[in-house]
């Protein structure tokens, strides 16, 4: 458990947290480890987890008709896979699959999704920080959209 | 396709007149991508070397069809071979794409301003390259490599379309088999047999290995794609005096006359292609330059 909370605080995403919510996030965090070719989560499903990605590599994908499956965006060592644990529905809108042996920390959003009704506040404070990683991939997923390679630079 | 001229009677001081196009003669043409080539050109007539610096680009003529610019993507250690690497997109460069073995261009140059790497001794260098924008930086890579105990960590990151559209796929592998170079690739999309990185260069900004606050980075590709790397860079804490970028515009004097190629109060031709980010950041988000 200590190893547990001391790689949540000192991962860029729990940064400024106080003690007693790193306490209460560690309570709900897991190792887990998915071998290459392993399917984390799939499209679809419940969602109830996130990860903190440790080591290895994960795509976000899409199955498309014909064509199989598309790859979105890979994420690796130190990347947070999965937001929609925190907003309704609570279903997953990709696949994720590891590319390589992949370790992660495995947080249990449903348990946190209670904590953050009760708690406001710790509900903001990780309200904020997906709102981060979501800019990023909302700013990525613009320039992908962009097709930037497609005319002479 | 004209004729080509008859070399034998070339006595011009091509250095004296920046205006008149020299013949090389194509020597091999080699296939990058599906609509990526590269053309290597020997000097013909009594212009035996061609010395150039990274970074520098040359107005290229195809007989009877047109004139453009094109970043020189060889060696710059190799001056009897001049090197382009363009995509069959215009007019010029889809009637390049037909020349064989033999067949003579008429080239202009080198113009414009260089990659500063004399400047980035004793620091960590990033080339950050997107599409075909590696090829423009590519002697600059050439150049840290030949003298590489020169530099810090050398770090490239290059993006593209898909996993078709990598260039000098040998070179690459060549360099990430290299302990000193740090080579990472991204693709904007991929189908599921892909193993490397999918997502915008940008991305991997903020893992790549160098210490910002003593770093030079050079970046080329698509306005838009060099814009959001310099922001980046910066939140990473590279001083936006360290990042260099290369610009494009309509060159075609290339020698900072005609203005087609103005960019606010500079000349692409002329004062760059390669800026000092600061020089021009704030002009990057002016539509109306």
């Amino acid at each position: 458990m200590e190893d547990l909370k001391k790689i949540l605080i000192e991962h860029p995403f729990f940064k400024g947290l106080n003690e007693e919510y790193t306490s209460l996030i560690v309570g709900c965090a897991s190792n887990i480890r998915a071998d290459a070719g392993k399917m984390i989560l799939r499209e679809g499903e419940e969602a109830n987890h996130f990860y903190l990605i440790r080591s290895g590599k994960v795509t976000l994908q899409l199955i498309t008709p014909n064509k199989g499956p598309v790859i979105i965006e890979t994420l690796d060592e130190g990347d947070i896979l999965g937001w929609s644990w925190l907003v309704p529905p609570y279903t997953w809108h990709f696949d994720a699959k590891a590319v390589e042996l992949t370790r992660m920390i495995a947080l249990d959003g449903k348990c946190l999704r209670n904590k953050c009704e009760n708690d406001h506040h710790l509900g903001y404070e990780l309200l904020k920080r997906f709102a981060d990683i979501m800019t990023k991939r909302l700013e990525s997923t613009r320039l992908q959209l962009m097709d930037v390679y497609g005319d002479r630079p | 396709m004209a004729t080509a001229p008859d070399l034998q009677s070339l006595k011009v001081d091509y250095k004296r007149n920046p205006m008149l196009p020299w013949p090389f003669q194509i020597r091999r043409v080699k296939r990058e991508t599906e609509d990526t080539f590269t053309v290597e050109l020997e000097p013909q007539g009594d212009l035996e070397e061609f010395p150039f610096l990274p970074g520098q680009f040359n107005m290229v003529y195809v007989f009877g069809v047109g004139e453009i610019p094109i970043s020189i993507s060889g060696d710059p250690a190799n001056t009897r071979i001049l090197i382009h690497t363009t995509r069959a997109v215009g007019t010029v460069t889809k009637a390049m794409d037909k020349m064989r073995r033999g067949d003579i261009l008429g080239i202009r140059g080198p113009f414009g301003t260089p990659w500063p790497i004399n400047q980035a001794g004793g620091k960590d260098v990033v080339f950050v390259a997107g599409g075909i924008g590696l090829a423009p930086l590519r002697p600059a890579l050439y150049e840290v490599v030949t003298h590489r105990e020169k530099y810090g960590k050398v770090v490239l990151l290059y993006g593209t379309r898909t996993p078709n559209d990598v260039l000098f796929r040998q070179e690459l592998e060549h360099w990430r088999a290299r302990f000193d170079l740090e080579i990472y690739v991204t693709v904007d999309r991929a189908m599921s047999g892909w193993r490397g990185n999918v997502g915008v260069v940008t991305n991997l900004i903020s893992r790549a290995p160098f210490d910002p606050r003593n770093t030079m980075a050079f970046v080329c590709g698509p306005e838009v794609m060099m814009r959001f790397t310099s922001m980046e860079l910066h939140k990473r804490g590279v001083d936006n005096e360290h990042i260099f970028v290369s610009m494009e515009r309509n060159m075609k004097c290339a020698i900072g006359l005609c203005g087609h190629c103005q960019f606010g109060s500079f000349f692409v031709c002329k004062d760059g292609p390669v800026f000092r980010y600061s020089q021009i950041k704030d002009m990057l988000v002016k539509w109306e330059i």
